[in-house]
């Protein structure tokens, strides 16, 4: 009877446990959202995205930042998603021989949870210290760094999910490879392959700690060849100033990657259902 | 005919070439992985040579007399990741079981997300709400606190020394702790997933309680496969920046309590590496970075071999 009470004491107690610890978790979420939300909010205006940001005591906005993010991510996207499909390609489709494939794929799982500042410490070494300035094209490359890994994973794991039956179907009516590939395999995998991207998209908006010594940041507009603001670095500058006004533009900053990047999340989840149900 | 060949002969060659470059672009990851070492190391070589494998021990970070040594940055970025373990891990197979075991298969899925999507919540929003948020609260109610009820226990009462100012290594591991548990959790409900559930029925069958059959089978089953997980959620603690710069409190000086302000690897570099003005600096902070690669790149290694080691079992067994 002893035994039984004591057994069952604590499995109670255990679950309870569990309970209390997703709930744990979810309390933080939750205590972040709302937060984002009271102190974000407020900040949210038509200036917002009209003007470049303020030096402390003056109006100003964050155009010019959010401008300088979009055009990194972009650029960063764009180099590197071809990278990252191909070479997830070569794992899916022609990797079953040789050292190559599992070789690429175990540092690929490797870069894709490394830290972020040492991207920005390789490009910063292999170009910015080269070329002697920061600039946004460093900031873009040390983005594309981080695409790389997660769209190499997220390309061979959807291409892997697609039937062989498919391929030998598109290699019955003679097509080569490539458009055995390119119209068949990574068209039944388009959803994943998306996703992949998506979520690469997410990652590296938010990303701060590779723009630091690439990008570094600016005040106003600026080319591609000179240093660029970018939100997220904004605002970690605005976060450590003591001014009010600068804090208010930081949390409105905060609150529009914050909904960009969760509403990519949530997205990208979508897209993937299909996909996981088959 | 031969405009059969012809085309035969042009699509030999596009495969050719198609297969080339995506050989091509699969060893580019590797060399990525070679070019960010190899330049890491050059980039360090001045401060290697002039201070060695002292750096690791040396607490000096003098960028006057150009005297620089890693170990408070070093040390900092372990305890942080400890104390984030420290809480991680609990608090994750907590959350695993009540998605496998527990919870209804309707509550699964939007709890799930509702973790994943912690991790999905930019590091930079983690920093500004840890500074502005959590670390007021935390210094003027739980601090404060945790002092009255340790300061009589001999070896806790150290621990929670000096000034509650919300900021420092406890701050940070805590909220180290909350970017990781999404990656540790999401790794131990796919590998608890994995296991047989005619070896778990047969445990209930036996009269298991739900603890029972979580510890005594699905943990042992899965044990190589939660360790990675761990080991995962560590490399994302060591290497995490902005959060940790945020919060950490930035101070080059040897803490003696978890309530005082340090530094870290990654947060050192934030910090300092655009102001740095002499080139020994400049290599000292490389010489950090290359360290803190090494180290997650040790980690994380671990990790994935561990990982590999569960699913081959899986293999057999199924």
């Amino acid at each position: 009877m002893n035994l039984y009470m004591r057994r069952r004491i604590v499995n109670y107690a255990s679950i309870g446990l569990s309970v209390l610890a997703m709930a744990f978790g979810v309390i933080w979420l939750l205590w972040l959202l709302y937060t984002l939300f009271l102190k974000g909010f407020g900040g949210l205006s038509i200036s917002l995205f009209t003007q470049t940001t303020p030096a402390p005591g003056s109006n100003g906005g964050l155009s010019n930042a959010i401008f300088g993010s979009i055009q990194m991510a972009a650029i960063g996207t764009a180099i590197g998603t071809p990278i990252g499909i191909l070479a997830g390609t070569y794992l899916a489709e022609f990797g079953q021989r040789g050292w190559l494939a599992p070789a690429t794929r175990f540092i690929n799982d490797i870069l894709l949870a490394a830290p972020s500042i040492v991207a920005g410490l390789f490009i910063y070494e292999i170009y910015v210290s080269k070329v002697q300035h920061y600039s946004g094209w460093a900031g873009a490359l040390a983005l594309a760094i981080l695409v790389i890994p997660v769209v190499v994973r997220t390309t061979e794991n959807m291409l892997r999910l697609v039937p062989n039956t498919m391929r030998e179907a598109a290699y019955a009516l003679g097509a080569p490879q490539w458009k055995m590939t390119y119209y068949v395999t990574l068209r039944a995998a388009k959803a994943g392959v998306v996703t992949g991207i998506l979520l690469a998209v997410a990652r590296i908006v938010g990303e701060t700690a590779p723009l630091l010594f690439t990008a570094l940041g600016n005040q106003f507009y600026s080319s591609l060849n000179q240093p660029m603001a970018s939100l997220p670095k904004v605002i970690y500058d605005f976060s450590m100033t003591p001014y009010d006004d600068l804090h208010a533009l930081a949390w409105a900053g905060s609150l529009l990657i914050g909904l960009f990047v969760l509403g990519l999340n949530i997205v990208a989840r979508i897209l993937v259902r299909p996909a996981n149900q088959h | 005919m031969t405009t059969q060949a012809a085309r035969l002969k042009q699509q030999q060659l596009q495969d050719v070439v198609f297969r080339g470059a995506t050989r091509f672009f699969a060893f580019l990851v590797l060399a990525i992985l070679a070019g960010i070492i190899i330049s890491l190391c050059i980039g360090a070589w001045p401060s290697i040579k002039q201070f060695g494998l002292g750096f690791l021990v040396s607490d000096q970070w003098n960028p006057v007399t150009h005297v620089f040594g890693g170990r408070n940055s070093i040390i900092g970025t372990l305890l942080s990741s400890l104390i984030a373990l420290l809480i991680a891990v609990p608090v994750s197979f907590g959350i695993a079981i009540f998605l496998t075991e527990l919870a209804p298969v309707w509550l699964r899925r939007p709890f799930g997300i509702a973790i994943e999507l912690l991790a999905g919540v930019p590091s930079i929003i983690y920093g500004i709400w840890g500074l502005f948020i959590f670390a007021p609260w935390f210094g003027d109610n739980v601090q404060p606190w945790l002092q009255r009820t340790t300061h009589d226990i001999p070896l806790l009462g150290t621990l929670f020394d000096g000034p509650p100012m919300g900021i420092g290594m406890l701050t940070s591991g805590l909220i180290l702790s909350i970017m990781i548990i999404p990656y540790i959790s999401s790794v131990m409900r796919d590998v608890f997933e994995v296991v047989p559930a005619m070896l778990k029925e047969s445990a209930y069958g036996l009269g298991c309680t739900t603890w029972e059959v979580m510890w005594n089978v699905v943990l042992p089953f899965t044990r190589s496969g939660v360790i990675g997980g761990v080991m995962l959620g560590l490399g994302r603690a060591l290497g995490e920046t902005m959060a940790i710069t945020f919060v950490i409190g930035n101070s080059h000086s040897s803490i003696h309590s978890l309530f005082d302000p340090g530094t870290s690897i990654a947060a050192t570099l934030a910090n300092e590496f655009t102001e740095a003005s002499d080139d020994l600096h400049v290599a000292s902070l490389i010489y950090l970075g290359l360290l803190l690669f090494v180290i997650t790149f040790v980690v994380l290694v671990l990790s994935k071999i561990l990982l590999l080691r569960l699913q081959k079992g899986d293999g057999a067994h199924s």
